[in-house]
């Protein structure tokens, strides 16, 4: 018997839309014997993630709140992505983001008019983000430098800086060495809807997915972007002006992680800790990548990545499963799902007989 | 090989082919653009497996699946577009994917690779690397490769449509020697002359059928005869490969080309004191063997190249003013004229977008009509806009992109290499195309086909290591004699 992978000629008709479902369904067979070896019942812990994540209106909010900072650095990653330009710094422009957003609110909302503050905090997020993002694209459009590793390193600075504002100068004098900023003014939170957490974020979120979906199929320089990605010499050959477009690229990838930075902050946190920088950043990575750089995508995957993210800590609470247990099961979804893809362009033949 | 068939979804690329190699033979396999030469010879190589039929080996029966399997065997393949790493240098391309103790010892490699290059007159710099080599250098990388895994059947996917004469009459020496050596040779071609002189044997092909399989010297009566007989047995169509071309006589200088000197890759003078001048109206060939120049000329014409001396004008005004009005058909379709990933309704809009533009937006719609309108104009075989420009055959992608870029109705065309790699007719379309263009812009053809430059050009320049060694008018018989030598940089043949 052997096993053939063909490469499709035409792309897959509807079935395309089963691969995540059954990448998901093979992780969840995996995952029994992973339940299984911790001894605890595999139907019940699913039942209970499930119920975790969807199980009540609360409880899927919850999800929503957990994917909108994933969406917006999944946006992030993907719209560099398009240019093949390898972001890896969401998660510094995202902590830049929410440090620039934060610094207007404590600093700068008492000397403007109330309606303004909020505006002025999200334009001051993506900026924060977007000059983070400038950095390696003019240093990669200027002089060619590789812009994974200085977006990479980048990171560690932002989150340096994060980390001395708040254990030094923008530490609150009133809070017993907490280390972290004051609490924002109340006027800075960005609005929350149907008593639960989630908030504007979610709608900057969305928002950006179908600004950039247009953006990309409908505009001259959205196409630039895409002939850049898929032919950089067709793209010099055409006349196009790759330095700057590398450089709009960056200050909208670098601005769309600020964004999500920004929406931690004022919408979640209220102040500037330690949690800004969780590793979002990073995960954006993998769901632009996951999302095959479509913004439709990138937001179902963030909701999917959302859902397991929530449930898996339902199960660690609710039945004692090791948090380790709960990120394997991550582990193997992604890898699931990733693999699955193979499958949209190649088809499986299993031959028996010869050989 | 026996009974061979290979369907693609709905196209059926070989229906029934019986092919038969013997040991030590150049056999020539012709047939027109999709006649299934490179899907027979792509089964041969292990690239795809046939749906029907089998493939003998000195009377054993073997199954392969894979390009390696078929290495196995003695049966390499160097493809029409070539199998390279960019950033690799010769000897890191060669010596790639071949098994070996873990360590490198790259320097022996080299050394290797120069002795083996040596030994077959092709000379090449075992480390510089594939990027700075022209496409014919390319080549002799591709086929040193082959002969480094040591085949014994080497299957070339047109070797010869990107060689000028003189490289082309090395090849074959080098062919020759492959085959005193005992091995066979397959070549796949359209080019009837080359056939005539290198092959024992010829297997004709047309819409994935055996036509016929000849011995030309049996066949060899008259020099014109066995030409006509072979291309209407490839095209099942009379094919005029003359061309009717009546000279246009204008005096407005179109291009000024003016001590020219321009940097190659590796920083020394790729273009050297180079001056010419086009006129409207005219067919301006530059002709010379790929490498010399050619290259970095055309890149600094288009501003992609910065100049080291001298200056180019449009119409009396600095070149980089006038960008705007000149169209570029570039050597490369697929790496530089197109986007193979997108669809062809994409592809239209590369150098035309700005036509296209209503504020940031591009209106898809009207451009969508355009292009319907020059698919048709230009006979370009496409099921749907939507389809991809990787999956055109080449002649269908070169005439898109001549109609792409003549539909801007240009005041200068720059063509490279236009018809490299295309079948007879399609060729002789876009000559004709060519030809009916002069009369409303100034044409710079760069080729290394000496054929096509007598058909169309006006004038013709002949470049040599970045030099101009002349520039010869088309009315000129005593200057035509010389084209040859002074290719190869003789310039004196008194």
């Amino acid at each position: 018997m052997r096993i053939v992978l063909k490469k499709r000629l035409t792309p897959l008709p509807l079935s395309r839309h089963l691969i995540i479902p059954a990448a998901i369904l093979v992780a969840a067979i995996l995952g029994i014997f992973l339940f299984l070896w911790v001894e605890v019942n595999p139907f019940h812990a699913y039942i209970e993630i499930f119920k975790g994540a969807f199980g009540s209106p609360y409880n899927f909010s919850e999800v929503l709140v957990r994917a909108t900072p994933l969406i917006l650095c999944g946006l992030s990653v993907m719209v560099a992505g398009k240019m093949l330009i390898w972001n890896i710094g969401a998660e510094g422009q995202l902590v830049m983001g929410g440090v620039a957003g934060a610094g207007v609110a404590l600093f700068l909302s008492p000397h403007m008019p109330a309606h303004m503050v909020i505006p002025a905090m999200i334009l001051a997020g993506f900026l924060g983000g977007s000059i983070w993002g400038l950095i390696p694209g003019f240093l990669k459009a200027r002089f060619g430098v590789n812009e994974i590793i200085t977006s990479l390193m980048l990171n560690y600075v932002a989150i340096f800086w994060l980390e001395h504002l708040y254990f030094g100068p923008w530490r609150d004098p009133a809070g017993r060495g907490f280390p972290g900023t004051a609490i924002l003014p109340d006027l800075s939170w960005f609005p929350r809807f149907f008593g639960t957490r989630v908030h504007l974020g979610l709608i900057i979120g969305l928002a950006a997915a179908l600004l950039i979906w247009l953006v990309l199929d409908y505009t001259r320089w959205g196409y630039e972007i895409r002939v850049a990605g898929a032919n950089i010499k067709a793209a010099q050959y055409a006349r196009m002006n790759i330095t700057r477009n590398i450089l709009w690229i960056m200050v909208i990838s670098g601005g769309l992680a600020g964004l999500a930075g920004i929406c931690e902050t004022a919408g979640i946190h209220y102040r500037l800790q330690k949690g800004l920088a969780v590793g979002n950043g990073y995960v954006g990575i993998i769901i632009a990548w996951l999302g095959r750089l479509r913004p439709g995508s990138i937001v179902l995957i963030s909701i999917l990545l959302g859902g397991l993210m929530v449930g898996g800590d339902q199960v660690q609470i609710n039945i004692h499963v090791p948090s380790a247990i709960s990120l394997a099961l991550e582990g193997a979804i992604l890898f699931c799902v990733l693999g699955g893809q193979v499958f949209q362009d190649y088809s499986l033949h299993i031959r028996f007989g010869e050989r | 090989m026996k009974g061979i068939v290979k369907n693609f979804q709905d196209v059926v690329a070989n229906r029934g082919v019986d092919f038969r190699l013997l040991k030590s033979e150049i056999h020539s396999l012709l047939g027109e653009n999709g006649a299934g030469k490179s899907t027979l010879m792509n089964i041969l190589s292990g690239f795809y497996l046939p749906d029907e039929g089998e493939i003998l080996i000195n009377g054993e029966k073997v199954t392969f699946h894979s390009p390696r399997d078929a290495l196995d065997h003695g049966i390499g393949m160097i493809h029409q577009h070539f199998q390279l790493v960019d950033n690799f240098t010769v000897a890191e391309n060669i010596i790639l994917g071949m098994p070996g103790p873990v360590a490198l010892n790259i320097a022996a490699h080299e050394r290797k690779v120069t002795e083996l290059s040596e030994r077959y007159g092709l000379a090449i710099d075992s480390r510089a690397r594939i990027w700075e080599l022209s496409v014919g250098e390319q080549q002799r990388v591709e086929i040193l490769r082959m002969l480094f895994r040591k085949v014994n059947i080497l299957i070339m996917d047109e070797p010869t449509s990107v060689l000028t004469p003189r490289e082309i009459e090395q090849l074959f020496v080098i062919m020759m020697r492959i085959k005193e050596e005992g091995r066979s040779i397959v070549f796949i071609t359209h080019k009837l002359d080359e056939v005539r002189e290198i092959s024992d044997y010829i297997t004709v092909l047309r819409r994935g059928k055996v036509m016929s399989t000849i011995r030309p010297d049996k066949v060899r009566e008259k020099d014109g005869v066995v030409s006509t007989e072979l291309a209407r047995m490839m095209v099942g169509r009379e094919v005029i490969l003359e061309i009717g071309k009546s000279s246009v006589k204008s005096d407005h200088t179109l291009l000024k080309v003016e001590r020219l000197s321009v940097r190659g890759d590796r920083g020394g003078l790729a273009v050297n004191d180079v001056s010419f001048s086009l006129k409207f109206g005219e067919i301006f060939a530059i002709l010379g063997v790929a490498g010399n120049g050619q290259k970095e000329l055309i890149e600094s014409i288009m501003n992609l190249r910065i100049k080291e001396n001298g200056q180019i004008l449009l119409e009396e005004k600095d070149i980089a003013e006038g960008l705007e009005k000149i169209a570029y058909i570039p050597e490369d379709r697929n790496g530089r004229g197109s986007v193979p990933d997108m669809s062809l309704l994409e592809n239209f809009a590369l150098t035309d977008r700005k036509h296209f533009s209503k504020g940031p937006y591009l209106r898809w719609k009207s451009l969508e009509d355009k292009a319907k309108s020059l698919i048709s104009q230009y006979n370009i075989t496409a099921p749907s806009l939507k389809m991809k420009a990787g999956q055109l055959s080449g002649g269908n992608l070169q005439k898109l992109i001549l109609a792409r870029e003549l539909s801007q109705n240009p005041t200068l065309l720059i063509a490279e290499q236009p018809t490299r790699g295309l079948d007879i007719g399609a060729t002789e379309e876009i000559w004709r195309e060519l030809l009916r263009l002069r009369e409303n812009c100034g044409i710079l053809l760069v080729s290394g086909d000496i054929k096509e430059v007598l058909s169309l050009a006006d004038k013709i320049l002949v470049i040599f290591r970045g030099q101009v060694m002349d520039i010869i008018s088309c009315e000129d018989e005593e200057g035509m004699e010389r084209i040859g030598p002074l290719m190869a940089g003789v310039k004196d043949t008194r």
